[in-house]
């Protein structure tokens, strides 16, 4: 049940010792880009201030936001947050099931009305009246919607939250449609990503306590401190590129060596994530460092975006699957041939025009 | 019959004013420069071997490339004030007659002339009404989609605060997300190639059939018309 423990009680009840507990202040401090000094405001503030109560929903998603998070690469950050969220609701971690689990969103309601987070993963279907995703007996959209009603922000774990993802791709038989489109009235952070990576969600919770207020967000809502840049922008292939030194395919020398995935189809170039920066799996990796391109998955309708392995991707804006360049290039020689057809043409027509004209002159005289 | 030097007089009109001569040719390099640049990446030239410090080939391609965006954009925003101070041709560019009945019965009549339907075309101390249209439509229209979109993609580089992000960034959430800018970027680039493969092919066939001049006027300034008929 929700209690007004610190995060430190929280964390030094689970055995965490306090240089611990200094250590992920450290480094919260330092994945948010925060000066040295501001390590002592993150521990002060989980010392002193009570634990925010966050509700955690899951509508339509496949629980990768939930698995990601739980493999924190610091293990204190999961352990901490989610031993507070799962003390209130999350409905695939926590122990409670049925009524008693339900009853819990009611009781953060009406305790906590206006101070609590809501964070979803996963999005409503609007499609027959919702009945795509039930939970508890009721579709999704309606425990959402009342939820959000009560809560300070919500937080919007992943793309599907955030944009729609997979179950809003093309054709979307359940119109699932991202937490926006059916939120309105409430501050939304999104944290796309299919999944987001663990330490960017970790770093989102520990921020918004630290400072209570939500981070800086950008035009699409999401936290500038880990979504400002692309993949791009800070690949460490990234002078391949520069040099024009590309992966032809899959089992050149130019894979071997290292070379940028940009002819592969590697999305970097229009994704903004943290995963050139932050990389995965404790620091270990990240998609193109083990050699393949970026699939752009914290981007919005990635899946309808063409071939993943496309640079200049098809397009089914004009009803028919082609390329920019396909389409340009027999537009151009269409053209082309149409020029030179009334070149001749012209041509002709001016010679039958000057005789013509000769014969006038030559009967006028 | 001819005896001694040719002395036929013909009319001629001061049309295009110095600057906008200038401005003309200097788009249509910065025009040439940014089609290839903007293919090359789009699907860049075959990969070079050894180390990355020894080159900078891809780097040099963008550079160009944005370069030459810039010369198109200044050349634009110095075209908007000439229409404004210039003569009564030079804003032509900029406006179209669209509620005037004469203008679309005289683009019938130019489009049947193409079509070697009308004996003669009409005479224009200006564009006539097909290429007012074309211009209208790709320069400054299509000009404008292509600087807007190209700006919002240079402003994925010089980030968030910047002037570029400022004043173009909101076109990246609002087209859908950068791949989609970066495709209807490229199809722009598709118009524009089409439509200076017409320009060149019209520009010479008119200057040869047509009442008038034209290629010689974009370097002079002076229209020259081939008999005094209406």
């Amino acid at each position: 049940m929700a209690t007004t423990d610190t995060f430190y009680e929280a964390m030094r009840r689970q055995g965490i010792s306090r240089r611990g507990f200094l250590k992920f202040c450290s480094l919260t401090a330092a994945t948010l880009g925060l000066a040295p000094g501001f390590a002592g405001r993150i521990a002060e503030a989980m010392e002193t201030k009570p634990r925010i109560p966050v509700l955690w929903l899951h509508g339509l998603e496949c629980t990768c936001c939930s698995e990601s998070f739980i493999r924190s690469a610091h293990p204190l950050a999961s352990d901490v947050v989610l031993s507070m969220i799962s003390l209130d609701y999350d409905d695939t971690l926590m122990a409670a099931a049925g009524h008693q689990a339900e009853a819990i969103l009611d009781e953060i309601r009406h305790k906590y009305k206006g101070r609590y987070i809501l964070a979803v993963e996963g999005n409503p279907p609007l499609g027959q009246d919702g009945m795509s995703c039930i939970i508890g007996g009721r579709p999704f959209l309606d425990q959402l919607r009342e939820v959000a009603s009560d809560c300070q922000a919500v937080i919007a774990w992943g793309t599907c939250a955030s944009w729609g993802c997979v179950q809003a791709a093309h054709p979307n038989p359940t119109q699932a449609v991202s937490i926006d489109k059916v939120i309105h009235d409430k501050p939304i952070i999104k944290v796309p990503g299919c999944p987001p990576i663990a330490e960017v969600m970790t770093g989102v919770i520990a921020y918004m306590l630290t400072f209570e207020r939500l981070p800086e967000l950008d035009r699409q809502g999401r936290p500038k401190m880990f979504y400002g840049q692309r993949i791009h922008d800070k690949c460490y292939r990234r002078p391949h590129f520069d040099a024009g030194q590309f992966v032809e395919s899959w089992d050149d020398e130019g894979a071997r060596k290292g070379y940028c995935l940009y002819k592969m189809g590697c999305k970097g170039p229009t994704t903004y994530n943290a995963c050139s920066t932050v990389r995965w799996n404790d620091g270990v990796s990240f998609p193109i460092q083990s050699g393949h391109g970026c699939l752009g998955c914290s981007e919005k309708d990635f899946w309808d975006k063409g071939h993943f392995y496309d640079h200049v991707t098809d397009t089914r804006v004009f009803g028919i699957e082609a390329n920019a360049d396909a389409v340009g290039i027999a537009a151009a020689g269409t053209v082309g041939a149409a020029i030179t057809a009334h070149a001749a043409a012209s041509a002709v027509h001016r010679i039958k025009q000057r005789t013509g004209a000769q014969h006038t002159e030559d009967e006028q005289a | 019959m001819y005896t001694g030097v040719p002395t036929v007089k013909r009319t001629a009109v001061y049309v295009y004013q110095t600057p906008v001569r200038i401005w003309h040719w200097v788009n249509a390099l910065a025009i040439t420069v940014l089609a290839i640049t903007g293919y090359l990446i789009g699907s860049p030239l075959p990969s070079l071997s050894g180390e990355a410090s020894d080159h900078y080939l891809m780097g040099n391609i963008r550079f160009l490339h944005f370069a030459a965006g810039y010369v198109f954009l200044v050349g634009f925003l110095f075209r908007l004030y000439w229409a404004v101070v210039g003569n009564r041709y030079s804003h032509q560019l900029f406006t179209l007659p669209f509620w005037r009945r004469a203008f679309w019965r005289e683009l019938v009549h130019e489009l049947r002339w193409y079509a070697f339907l009308e004996p003669e075309p009409r005479k224009y101390v200006g564009h006539n009404p097909l290429a007012h249209l074309f211009m209208v439509v790709i320069i400054t229209v299509g000009g404008l989609v292509m600087m807007v979109t190209g700006f919002a993609l240079y402003s994925e580089q010089t980030g968030p605060g910047s002037w570029q992000d400022t004043l173009f960034g909101w076109v990246i959430p609002a087209v859908g997300q950068s791949q989609d800018v970066r495709m209807w970027h490229h199809w722009g680039m598709w118009v524009i190639v089409v439509f200076v493969m017409l320009h060149v092919y019209t520009a010479i066939r008119e200057d040869i059939m047509s009442r008038q001049s034209l290629i010689s006027t974009m370097v002079s300034g002076w229209r020259m018309f081939k008999d005094d008929r209406p």
